[in-house]
């Protein structure tokens, strides 16, 4: 057998019309450059992709063993072992960073009470420092996107302009879904933007990070720190506070539909008894 | 020199005097202040409508003292900081500046859209009491279409309005209105381009609708208003039929002064109302909405409460596009144009509908109390929920949202609910009327029941019924026949205990003294046999 040497080869590509090989050199042939061609296309995946062997190797800081085993009490049987997801239950939580997790478990919407069109908010089963670890844990396993240090909001006595740029971006952005007023809105089949009257800061900017349930994510390509800290300042500075004028009530800020129910239940209520009380009865 | 007694009653005298002998207007004005009008709480509903009204006239015109109608573009400079710096129209911005920094200007502007508000539903509450109690059937069917035509106008008043401030939610809605327009065959495009001179939204558009909103449709409110009570004026009011009420006669307070002085209590109270609401509860904040851009839009986007209807229409609307080859007719056209058209129309005809359905010529002045009619209530009742239920819907996200239902059951209720409903509210509505009747004569016929249980010799058990008319020979009541009013169902409507005591939470009056009929209570302590032969 002919040994095959690169410099051979090289040679048989340019002199392939001096006549044709025989059949098994040619299957040997093939077998060999195939082989070539896997090892190369391996040998770069290896080099540029952190492999799951890699992740065996390195160690989990001591705040995300914790927060493993926070995981593997409560989150294991919907998001899986190593948090790969499990059919129909839960998705994989490889990539999705801190930001989520503080965000789903912060909240109390995860862990979920039963599955249904969208987690609702309810009180935390895990402390902040739980919450932490968690985080810790997801972020570890697979990276992805993390609340950044610091203060998320701007500070309006240095910058006042944030505050006016910051609701013109949440109209722009967060208002089709959450409403002008955050008062939250509805999605379809039973999904929904939840109201924003009561969601800090971080909670925020995690979930801009993030996109929980049905919220898309405002990764730092469509809304650059700062104005995602424009935008915290226009909710927490603005629509939380009691800043805005117009009487006692607002009315929960759903616009029309509650000032039409308060015209009758009230306006018209007053006045008919009105009527009654000065005018004849039957 | 001896001072002269300045005598009050003289003086008037002498003044009313003067006046007569230069104007002559004694004999006119003491026919006017001797006019007789019935006197009954359903018929001051129309009054709220008229009393706020008038406060939209005076809140309107300090509004129009500060408001800029132009879409010029500016930055805002003003007290409101998280606008500021933000580019918006002038109409926009001066509504803002009549919020936050003319003294008085919120609670005005509030107390312009509440009333607004009040106005409409006044006016629907006021239409129903017309409507249930036959109160537009010949001759006063013309007053029946200006009060429909009033609907109409105040509606389109309140589109105009919500539109005038420029900001996002009014914008939104103007783009709806648009949407509509070019919904029309063959003129659409023409008719949207018109009013918006060129494309949506244009620049004119409210310079146009300012003009329209306090110049021409308040100028025509005014006038068919005036028309109204001019009708009504003449052709007197109607009245509940009852002792000595007649088609022919009129029975009732004086205009002057009982009546002049309840309605300008009750306009007081319409006034109070409206103040206290705008004081109290938010409304249209629009410094939340932001400057008008196209694309920009809020979830819970509504209309005000009397254009829901037209909104929740137009989403339960299935999405069925017809195309006749090169051309479409969008889904819109059918909630949109033919629902508001059909809803209006439909109530301006049917007094010469039931009148040729009845063969009914003659003319009535004396109300039917519903359950006489159950037909008519029963239609009522079945227009009433399509309105109620297209109104749900157009506010089904906020309800979605809120009560934790799917926005799609919603949808699906609502389409479900306008079709099933109102033919439901139909038929329960007439057998209620027609149980309520049965009732009535029953009573006529046998009398009230006492709670008397009376034991025959033969064992069975009677209840003793007391008679609201003469006897026959054998004891049986003379059947009474119906005068279409209150038949009285309890002994105590009949002087056998005191009446009721008036008042809400205290007496307004003295209790009467306990009446001696039937028999005076003993004070020995032994209970008298009860028996029904007397």
């Amino acid at each position: 057998m002919t040994s095959d040497t690169p410099a051979r080869r090289r040679a048989r590509v340019f002199s392939r019309r001096r006549g044709a090989p025989s059949r098994a050199r040619r299957r040997v042939g093939a077998a060999v450059r195939m082989l070539a061609a896997l090892a190369l296309a391996g040998g770069v995946y290896t080099a540029f992709t952190p492999g799951a062997f890699a992740e065996d190797n390195t160690q989990l800081s001591t705040a995300a063993q914790q927060g493993k085993q926070l995981f593997d009490n409560s989150c294991i049987s919907c998001h899986g072992r190593e948090a790969q997801g499990v059919q129909d239950r839960g998705p994989s939580l490889i990539g999705v960073g801190s930001a989520s997790v503080e965000f789903q478990v912060g909240t109390g919407r995860m862990p979920m009470a039963r599955q249904e069109a969208q987690a609702e908010e309810k009180t935390p089963q895990f402390t902040p420092d739980e919450t932490k670890q968690i985080a810790q844990y997801v972020q570890e396993l697979g990276g992805g996107p993390q609340v950044p240090a610091g203060s998320l909001t701007e500070n309006l006595k240095e910058n006042p302009e944030a505050l006016a740029r910051g609701g013109e971006l949440f109209r722009v952005n967060c208002t089709s879904c959450h409403s002008f007023t955050g008062a939250g809105g509805a999605l379809s089949s039973g999904k929904f933007a939840p109201a924003l009257h009561d969601v800090t800061a971080e909670h925020i900017y995690a979930a801009m990070l993030s996109g929980p349930q049905n919220m898309p994510v405002f990764g730092d390509n469509q809304l650059s720190p700062d104005e995602k800290r424009e935008i915290i300042t226009y909710i927490t500075q603005q629509l939380q506070q009691d800043k805005d004028p117009g009487g006692i009530f607002n009315l929960g800020g759903y616009g029309p539909a509650t000032e039409g129910l308060a015209i009758f239940l009230v306006g018209i209520t007053i006045l008919v008894f009105t009527s009654l009380w000065i005018a004849g009865k039957s | 020199m001896k001072r002269r007694k300045l005598d009050p009653a003289e003086a008037t005298a002498n003044f009313a005097k003067g006046v007569d002998d230069r104007f002559q207007v004694a004999t006119p004005l003491r026919a006017l202040l001797n006019k007789v009008f019935p006197d009954h709480w359903s018929f001051l509903l129309g009054e709220i409508a008229l009393f706020s009204f008038i406060v939209l006239l005076l809140s309107g015109v300090f509004l129009t003292l500060f408001f800029d109608p132009s879409m010029k573009e500016v930055a805002y400079h003003g007290a409101y900081p998280a606008l500021r710096g933000t580019e918006m129209s002038a109409a926009y911005e001066s509504s803002l500046r009549l919020s936050f920094e003319v003294r008085g200007g919120l609670f005005m502007r509030q107390m312009h859209h509440w009333a607004a508000l009040l106005f409409m539903a006044s006016i629907v509450v006021h239409m129903a009491r017309v409507f249930f109690t036959g109160a537009f059937r010949k001759p006063r069917e013309i007053n029946w279409v200006i009060g429909v035509l009033l609907f109409l106008l105040g509606f389109f008043a309140g589109f105009t309005g919500y539109s005038l401030p420029d900001d996002g939610l009014s914008g939104t809605g103007l783009r709806i209105a648009s949407a509509i327009m070019l919904s029309l065959p063959v003129i659409g495009t023409w008719l949207s381009a018109s009013i918006f001179g060129g494309e949506y939204p244009g620049e004119l558009i409210i310079g146009r609708f300012y003009i329209a909103h306090v110049l021409l449709i308040p100028g025509i409110l005014l006038a068919l208003i005036s028309v109204h009570l001019g009708i009504v004026f003449k052709q007197k009011h109607t009245q509940w039929p009852g002792p000595l009420r007649t088609n022919e006669n009129v029975v009732g307070e004086r205009m002057f002064p009982r009546y002049a002085m309840k309605q300008g209590g009750f306009f007081m109270a319409v006034f109070g109302v409206i103040a206290l609401m705008a004081g109290l509860f938010q409304i249209n904040p629009i410094w939340l909405f932001g400057p008008y851009r196209a694309a920009e839009v809020s979830s819970a986007s509504q209309p005000d409460w009397y254009v829901m209807f037209m909104d929740g229409l137009v989403r339960l609307m299935p999405n069925w596009q017809i195309y006749f080859g090169p051309y479409s007719l969008p889904p819109l056209f059918w909630p949109a144009v033919v629902g508001l058209g059909a809803l209006f129309t439909l109530p301006m005809l049917y007094p010469w509908l039931e009148a040729r359905k009845l063969n009914d010529t003659r003319s009535h002045h004396l109300l039917e109390r519903p359950r006489d009619n159950p037909e008519r209530v029963g239609i009522g009742m079945m227009a009433l929920t399509f309105f109620v239920v297209a109104t749900i819907s157009g506010a089904n996200d906020v309800i979605a949202d809120k009560f934790h239902i799917s926005l799609n059951a919603m949808t699906w209720a609502g389409r479900i609910g306008l079709l099933i409903l109102p033919p439901l509210a139909y038929y329960f509505s007439v057998r209620i009327c027609l149980g309520l009747q049965q009732h009535d004569r029953e009573v006529l016929a046998h009398g009230v029941e006492t709670g008397i249980i009376r034991r025959l010799p033969n064992g069975a058990f009677i209840e003793v019924h007391q008679p609201l008319g003469p006897i026959d020979d054998h004891g049986h009541p003379v059947p009474l026949e119906y005068a279409g009013w209150v038949v009285p169902k309890k002994m105590n409507k009949l002087g056998a205990l005191a009446p009721t005591v008036k008042g809400f939470f205290f007496p307004v009056e003295k209790p009467a003294e306990a009446p001696v009929s039937p028999a005076p209570i003993s004070t020995s302590g032994t209970r008298e046999e009860i028996s029904s032969k007397s």
